[in-house]
């Protein structure tokens, strides 16, 4: 089961919840697998102290022209959707920050002079922490694309473990990425204005992938009512309340786990955690009632065929 | 003409909150809403819309269902599983192929490769982009569609607009609001700024993520300044975050104490410093005097 953790708005306590869940489920004698989705700012492994034994380079494709047969036609830059290979006076440039590894260019060239090669935007890190697993990915300042390392991330997850993604922030393609295809997923969120405003679109982007939610309000006692009434209006389960403790923001501060230096909520993680894997549990699973994008509805069809 | 973005790194760090005080403590300003995947900035400064744009982002590709033949070319090609065939199930002869839009990131390949021309791109609509007045300055920002790709392409032309706009009035200052991260919408939103105020909280994740950004600001050869929020939640980081600073040439702008106005001046829809005058407010103030020195803007706005 993969559980993610995402947010609307940033610094509401995605990692936070993450790490001290993962940590308590996995004290409860469960198998768990973390995964810090979260390519360009990964903070997790800051409360694990992992010590990483596995470091693969990820690499996307990018375009390599051949010059020797390259005549300067300009046909792979009118093709570029990207803006990612331009010709300016028969000469061809490439960025490879812009490609997104479609293939087109070297389709179209009617040279052949168009080859792909490999370029590495990041890496994938693993570690087991006590009994957790822990992956992460790390993209490398500069790159614009955080979604293939995303991607390359997710197919590390276990089958068998309980799987919580520490989702970026936003709504925008990284968080989808992180997102698609989980069970679950379990939105942070603040009772401000600025938490509000940001839930919504997070709700909205989750909706579009049928995927089942419920909310953690962190210092939940700070702002006003109107983020419990969305929920309650949206029908939106409300998992956890949080309290502003500044001990809490202390202790993360120092990159700790509140399960270890304030044991009193101890007992608000294991409930949370217990709530999660319940909705998570309840909700249709994939494939089943509600597949999540066309390529599983053809699945489906095809399997009704055979 | 001088322009300036706010980033973080790390999320949450109080950006917004910093953009929307130096929006009512600038003297000829155009600000810019660069986090076109949650803007809030509009939250806090009111504006009232005065021109709306739909914003093309992107293309999707869409077959025709009369023209295709069900060959498969394209689904075979498609790097991203966009495309799949469908149709009656037990009759394979009458299979056509669909595109899934979620996933297609608009490349072509489909439409190049398809030997009945059934496939072609069609520019989608992936947000909007808004000019406004608020009671301060114009404002110019944006609202990204739901789980959109090319978020860069959107902050570009905030920046754009933006940009023409301050020269069009003559303004002085482009003051952006960024996202957080360190990817493609925080470079569009950086690229060719003067000056670069990175907002950070005294907690280790705040400085792992200053390191990185700060990392960006270099790589873009852009000169940054720091100033740490909250910063009496964890003196030891909070020290340890100037010390970085110093070693990275990031200059300090300041320090603002953790304060729960902050929220109350949300709450009310209002900025900061309109809400409250004790040192919150008095510690902004001293931050945008440090960035106007800088922009050596102070200069521009003197009287004679």
């Amino acid at each position: 089961m993969v559980i993610a953790i995402a947010s609307g708005k940033g610094g509401t306590g995605k990692t936070t919840m993450a790490v001290n869940v993962a940590v308590t489920v996995t004290r409860q004698g469960r198998p768990v697998q973390l995964l810090d989705c979260d390519v360009e700012e990964p903070n997790a492994h800051l409360f694990l102290d992992p010590r990483f034994d596995e470091v693969e380079e990820v690499t996307v494709t990018g375009p390599r022209v051949d010059l020797q047969r390259c005549d300067g036609c300009g046909e792979c830059a009118r093709r570029c959707e990207f803006g990612a290979i331009v010709a300016l006076g028969g000469e061809i440039s490439v960025f490879p920050e812009l490609c997104h590894s479609c293939g087109g260019c070297a389709l179209a060239c009617p040279q052949r002079a168009i080859t792909e090669e490999p370029r590495t935007i990041g890496t994938l890190e693993q570690a087991r922490v006590g009994e957790l697993a822990f992956a992460r990915g790390v993209l490398n300042v500069g790159e614009a694309r955080a979604v293939p390392l995303i991607a390359a991330l997710k197919n590390r997850a276990d089958g068998d473990a309980l799987v919580l993604l520490d989702a970026p922030p936003g709504t925008g393609c990284p968080m989808m990425a992180a997102v698609r295809d989980c069970h679950f997923v379990c939105l942070v969120t603040e009772p401000t204005p600025f938490g509000l405003h940001d839930l919504t679109m997070a709700v909205d982007a989750v909706r579009t992938l049928h995927l089942p939610l419920g909310v953690v309000i962190n210092r939940a006692d700070l702002g006003d009512e109107e983020v419990r009434r969305f929920c309650q209006q949206q029908q939106i389960p409300i998992l956890m309340e949080l309290p502003c403790d500044r001990r809490i923001a202390e202790v993360c501060s120092r990159g700790r786990l509140i399960v270890d230096e304030l044991p009193e909520y101890q007992e608000a993680f294991r409930d949370l955690a217990e709530r999660i894997v319940q909705e998570a549990g309840r909700a249709p699973a994939p494939g089943g009632a509600a597949p999540a994008g066309l390529r599983d509805r053809i699945v489906e069809q095809l399997r009704h065929e055979a | 003409m001088k322009q300036m973005t706010v980033i973080s790194g790390k999320g949450g760090t109080g950006k917004t909150s910093l953009t929307a005080s130096f929006a009512a403590l600038a003297h000829n300003a155009i600000v810019a809403d660069c986090d076109v995947d949650a803007p809030d900035l509009a939250l806090v400064l009111a504006p009232r819309v005065e021109k709306q744009s739909p914003f093309v982002g992107g293309k999707v590709a869409r077959v025709d269902a009369g023209r295709c033949t069900g060959c498969g070319l394209c689904v075979e090609s498609c790097r991203f599983e966009a495309t799949a065939l469908h149709g009656p199930p037990g009759d394979a002869a009458e299979h056509t192929c669909a595109v899934d839009p979620h996933s297609c990131e608009g490349c072509g390949v489909c439409v190049q490769l398809c030997p009945v021309e059934a496939c072609r791109l069609e520019p989608t609509v992936t947000g909007e982009w808004f000019i406004s007045q608020t009671r301060f300055s114009p404002l110019v920002h944006a609202q990204l569609g739901v789980g959109q790709d090319n978020s860069g392409k959107l902050v570009s032309c905030v920046r754009q607009e933006a940009r023409a706009l301050a020269e069009r009035e003559e303004r002085d200052l482009v003051l952006c609001d960024g996202p957080p991260g360190i990817g493609c919408p925080v470079i569009a939103s950086l690229s060719g700024v003067d000056l670069l105020l990175i907002v950070v909280e005294p907690t280790v994740s705040a400085l792992h993520d200053f390191e990185r950004v700060a990392d960006l600001a270099r790589h873009f050869q852009i000169p940054a300044l720091v100033c740490i929020n909250k910063h009496d939640l964890n003196e030891t980081v909070a020290a340890e975050i100037e010390k970085r600073a110093d070693r990275l040439g990031v200059e300090r702008a300041g320090r603002i104490p953790y304060d729960e106005a902050v929220v109350g001046a949300q709450l009310h829809r209002r900025t900061v410093v309109e809400h409250t005058n004790g040192p919150l407010s008095a510690a902004i103030r001293n931050i945008w005097q440090r960035i106007e020195q800088r922009l050596d803007l102070a200069s521009e706005h003197r009287a004679p």
